[in-house]
């Protein structure tokens, strides 16, 4: 498929992404770049200092709201994309109400009750919907155990046992790769269905 | 128990994340017991049987049959 075409077919996809730090930040501005059609963003917290090693913001975003600031710069790098951006605190009734009508859902939540959370939401309440999780992302090094696993309609991208702890941080590299792999992932989907559709 | 009723005795064979298990002298087994068995350690888990989600409330009513399809998947912090 030639870029023109991948990009006419992501154009009439959209794609839900549940938290704009490491993963979602990340995960967002690479389907931007490919022409991914609109994106739906939520995240209550602010841009901080400590966040920079490996989100998707600037210096000069410190203190603005992540999702004000990753729309600005997802709009910098392609003006084309749609994005609907919602400062809130997802639970599960909201993550039904945002969500249900993307094609794929991105998981992008940092704490793990929140990935619980999320994942019993959607395997429970909308469970045709696809949703690609970022699981085990912490530390340097070992790019090999990161992968992706398929369990029915949920897709686990990481290592599955890397866990952010003080002694390991998650860092730029790993991060963005666990990130990129799932918005890897996201294109594989939406392309495939498009395939099934024709 | 005697060695009749050993042999005798039934044992489970389920999938759990993919891989076939036999649970040996093991006729029915809630999935909260399938977890504790099996050592799942983790805090945050998320459990499937046969597609369909089993919520954490749910997981000491709903029982795993021979042959059944299992997922537990864990989470752990990291975004």
């Amino acid at each position: 498929m030639t870029f023109e075409e991948i990009k006419k077919r992501l154009s009439r996809k959209v794609v839900g992404i549940a938290g704009a730090g490491g993963l979602g930040s990340n995960c967002a501005v690479a389907l931007a770049r490919v022409g991914t059609g609109k994106l739906i963003i939520a995240d209550f917290d602010v841009v901080s200092e400590s966040n920079l090693n490996r989100q998707y913001f600037f210096y000069r975003q410190i203190g603005q709201k992540k999702v004000v600031a990753l729309k600005e710069n997802i709009l910098a790098i392609n003006p084309a994309i749609e994005v609907e951006a919602y400062d809130v605190k997802l639970g599960s009734d909201s993550i039904i109400k945002y969500f249900a009508g993307c094609d794929v859902i991105v998981e992008a939540f940092d704490r793990a009750d929140m990935k619980q959370m999320i994942m019993e939401a959607v395997i429970g309440e909308l469970p045709d919907k696809t949703l690609v999780t970022g699981i085990g992302l912490a530390g340097t090094g070992d790019s090999n155990s990161i992968r992706v696993r398929k369990e029915g309609n949920l897709y686990i991208c990481g290592d599955e046992v890397s866990e952010v702890s003080e002694d390991d941080p998650p860092l730029a590299p790993r991060v963005g790769i666990v990130a990129n792999m799932q918005a890897n992932t996201v294109l594989e989907i939406l392309l495939d269905k498009d395939n099934d559709n024709q | 128990m005697t060695i009749n009723e050993l042999q005798n005795y039934k044992h489970m064979k389920i999938t759990l994340n993919n891989r076939q298990e036999e649970l040996k002298y093991i006729d029915s087994i809630t999935v909260q017991q399938l977890i504790d068995k099996m050592n799942f350690t983790f805090k945050f888990l998320v459990t499937k049987v046969n597609g369909e989600l089993v919520k954490k409330e749910e997981r000491n009513l709903v029982f795993v049959q021979e042959g059944d399809d299992v997922a537990i998947i864990h989470l752990i912090s990291g975004g």
